[in-house]
């Protein structure tokens, strides 16, 4: 006979999600992996001749660049024969500034920083986020994209998480030959939510470089890096043509920031026996070392590997914790379904969502998860609202503010329409006024009319060999009598031109101005310090429709 | 090998096993020992089984109206069912008769030095006369690939294993076939479940793991014979 309580247990949410028990001869392990290097460090002649216990001419191509590039090496060797704990502490303690942990971390070995960081518990690896976050304060980004990959519902779906506060958007496909009119749609889209948004489209690498030279995109994500040898040859690249790409993006004015994350080794099957964080470490170095502004990390696909094993989401933190360290923009992850239970995922998130990071999601799904090609994320659509009162509750800014209905279905309605006149004017397949209505009003793709998918493909192919950009984007939009977004979309292109937005953890205000690490540094040295929250966003975030006045009753 | 063929097998298999429990022997009991064997035929006669035999080093096909399907290195092998345990040999089955359906010829080709189902798929794109080709891992993971476009590119990405049904491989081999025939045919629709990965990842990844130690650096694509038990 089986025991009630067991029953209703084994049919719990959390029961649904899948564990696995420690491998670490294969490298299914979160940290401290038996095969994981000590730390150390030689140096002559300038040259890095020993690493976390390999001779130099053992070294992998990882080590070698990481050696070459991603360690300030003035000061190595002193950095890495302090204590690990003592290191730990300084990173803990608010009264370091954070300039000067920055100055520790950056000369640290991939064996060193994940044993410093290794000696925190998650509360430890909190306190240090709140100040080593590069940017001052914090933000988030949304996923938009749909089963059906349709453009009028991507603008309408953007608009909407431009004026609910997210600071980026990023697209996606659910075929490939769609990516073109997906990037259109939500730059179009963002830019009458909130102009200032910045917005991606996450495809093949080739492909995602030539959407931003056509200028569809601002700035892109998925530049992958991963921290064992094989895994970097099974994609055809090497830490060099990583760089080459993250240069392409500098060379023409665009954003750019890496992608790495725990758990892809090992999913690839090549994590050569090392635990999840150490090769994570390496990954974060070999971006640095490419001189890449920042990185997407947190396992961010992958988390079902590392939220699989035991401490698996202590070590999502903790490579978060080493992104920021290293100076780099932190795009937080919190944006891949990995658990069935409300409890889980919510426990996940606060792990950024408290002290706040460049982006706490990255992203956000602005959809009902049915539609996000991401295959889902942590957080959708139908949490708004738990979004916004968490942030109530807890008197925390996670990027997010209250919004009405009746703002979201014109900004909606707005978007619907200025991609309509796009298509219109550049003779793309027709955009129905029933479209329009059913893109103001949908929650999801269900909601929508089915288009042409051959005619919109073939539409798409078109337009790329037209060599249609930005510009003639901008021309159409003004044309049809869409001065505004027009003007956004110009404003947008012209950041190309000044590249101001390259600086670490940039995003923009509505008035087009850059705000980065650079011009808000995070100055945190304890209580009252780095970011408050002021009087009138308290005031924002703390009014929801929902609440009743006490006037009122 | 085509459904008729298959079929006639199985009525072979059936009838000589309807023969043998006749009784042309001393006893209508089979003797202790033969019962596993008994029980293989039946397993046999259902066609769950795949028997792949390696053909030497593949060729580059030179006729138009065939697609390639590319195996990835445990895919019928070491492995038999893919992430929800579909019979790999059903999944073949399917993917093949989508083809016929389009009047096109197919051949199996197995890569050996990775176990990423793009480049994998783009083998497959390679060796196709057609240029046309489709990749598949051992989980169930599979991309319909053109020879020309980049290997991380693709024509079809299913990414998410656990959502391919027998009617989606149909699908697949349909829509490959098309491709090749030079056709644009309605995408396969795109399915989506945000909870494949909560339960399924950790999974995929052990299943990976055991797939990529069968890779070999150093050991050509093969051409191989592809049948039905």
């Amino acid at each position: 006979m089986r025991s009630k309580r067991f029953e209703v247990l084994g049919a719990r949410p959390v029961n649904q999600d899948g564990y696995v028990t420690e491998w670490p001869e294969v490298g299914l392990i979160a940290v401290d992996a038996p095969a994981d290097p000590k730390p150390s460090i030689k140096i002559e002649n300038g040259v890095v001749v020993e690493m976390d216990g390999k001779k130099r001419a053992d070294f992998d191509m990882l080590d070698i660049f990481i050696a070459d590039y991603g360690i300030r090496l003035d000061n190595a060797e002193q950095v890495n024969a302090i204590d690990s704990l003592e290191l730990a502490q300084r990173m803990v303690d608010f009264r370091v500034p954070r300039a000067e942990v920055v100055k520790l971390t950056t000369a640290m070995t991939p064996a060193k920083i994940t044993e410093v960081v290794n000696k925190m518990t998650v509360l430890e690896m909190m306190m240090a986020c709140t100040k080593m976050r590069s940017r001052l304060f914090p933000a988030n980004q949304a996923h938009v994209t749909n089963v059906r990959d349709n453009p009028v519902q991507l603008a309408a779906d953007a608009a909407e998480g431009s004026l609910r506060g997210f600071a980026e958007e990023e697209t996606t496909v659910g075929i490939v030959r769609y990516a073109p009119f997906n990037a259109i749609a939500i730059m179009v889209g963002s830019q009458v939510g909130r102009p200032g948004i910045l917005t991606q489209c996450a495809v093949e690498e080739a492909t995602e470089l030539e959407l931003g030279m056509r200028g569809f995109t601002a700035y892109a994500e998925t530049v992958s890096v991963y921290g064992t040898e094989q895994v970097f040859m099974d994609g055809d690249d090497t830490p060099w043509s990583k760089s080459f790409l993250a240069s392409c993006y500098a060379s023409r004015g665009l954003k750019m920031r890496f992608t790495s994350g725990t758990g892809s080794e090992v999913q690839m099957g090549f994590a050569e026996g090392k635990s999840m964080l150490y090769l994570e470490a390496r990954c974060l170095y070999v971006a640095k070392g490419a001189g890449s502004q920042g990185i997407q990390n947190g396992s961010v696909s992958c988390v079902g590997v590392p939220a699989a094993v035991p401490g698996g989401i202590r070590a999502i933190l903790a490579e978060n914790l080493i992104a920021m360290s290293l100076d780099l923009e932190c795009a937080s992850s919190n944006d891949q379904s990995f658990t069935h239970s409300d409890l889980r995922r919510v426990a996940r998130t606060l792990m950024q969502l408290v002290p706040g990071t460049d982006f706490i999601c990255s992203g956000y799904s602005s959809t009902p998860n049915y539609d996000n090609m991401f295959a889902g994320s942590n957080w959708d659509a139908e949490d708004y609202d738990d979004w916004l009162i968490i942030q109530r509750d807890l008197k925390v800014d996670g990027g997010l503010v209250p919004v009405l209905e009746e703002d979201v279905v014109r900004v909606r309605n707005h978007a619907a329409k200025a991609i309509q006149a796009i298509f219109r004017e550049l003779g793309l397949p027709e955009i129905t006024d029933e479209e329009v209505e059913a893109a103001t009003y949908a929650h999801g793709s269900e909601d929508m009319p089915k288009r042409n998918v051959v005619e919109d493909l073939k539409a798409t192919d078109e337009l790329m060999k037209r060599g249609i950009t930005g510009v003639d984007l901008v021309t159409a939009l003004d044309r049809s009598g869409f001065d505004d977004v027009a003007t956004s979309v110009y404003n947008m292109l012209k950041q190309r031109v000044s590249g101001d937005y390259l600086h670490t953890s940039a995003i923009l205000d509505d008035n087009f101005h850059v705000m980065s690490a650079v011009n808000y540094p995070n100055d945190y040295l304890g209580p009252k310090t780095g970011y408050q929250i002021t009087d009138e966003k308290w005031d924002q975030l703390k009014n929801i429709p929902q609440a009743i006045s006490p006037e009122e009753i | 090998m085509d459904e008729k063929t298959l079929r006639s097998i199985i009525e072979e298999v059936l009838g000589e096993f309807a023969r043998n429990s006749a009784g042309g022997g001393v006893s209508t009991l089979p003797r202790p020992d033969e019962v596993p064997a008994f029980e293989a035929t039946l397993t046999q006669a259902t066609g769950d089984e795949l028997v792949i035999t390696e053909e030497g080093p593949a060729k580059k096909g030179l006729s138009p109206r065939e697609v390639v399907i590319a195996l990835s290195p445990a895919f019928g092998g070491a492995m038999t069912k893919t992430i929800t345990g579909i019979p790999h040999a059903k999944v073949l089955r399917e993917i093949c008769a989508g083809i016929e359906e389009e009047g096109l010829s197919y051949r199996f080709i197995r890569s050996f030095r990775t176990a990423d189902v793009g480049f994998i798929a783009h083998d497959a794109a390679e060796y196709s006369g057609s240029g046309i080709g489709i990749g598949i891992q051992s989980r169930g993971t599979t991309v319909i690939h053109q020879a020309d476009l980049p290997p991380l590119s693709n024509l079809e990405l299913f990414p998410q294993a656990p959502l391919i049904d027998l009617e989606t491989f149909r699908a697949i081999g349909r829509n490959a076939a098309k491709y090749a025939k030079g056709e644009a045919p309605e995408p396969v629709p795109v399915r989506n479940d945000q909870m494949a990965r909560p339960t399924y990842q950790a999974i995929a990844a052990v299943m990976h793991i055991k797939e990529v130690q069968l890779t070999d650096p150093n050991k050509k694509t093969q051409a191989l014979r592809v049948e039905y038990r």
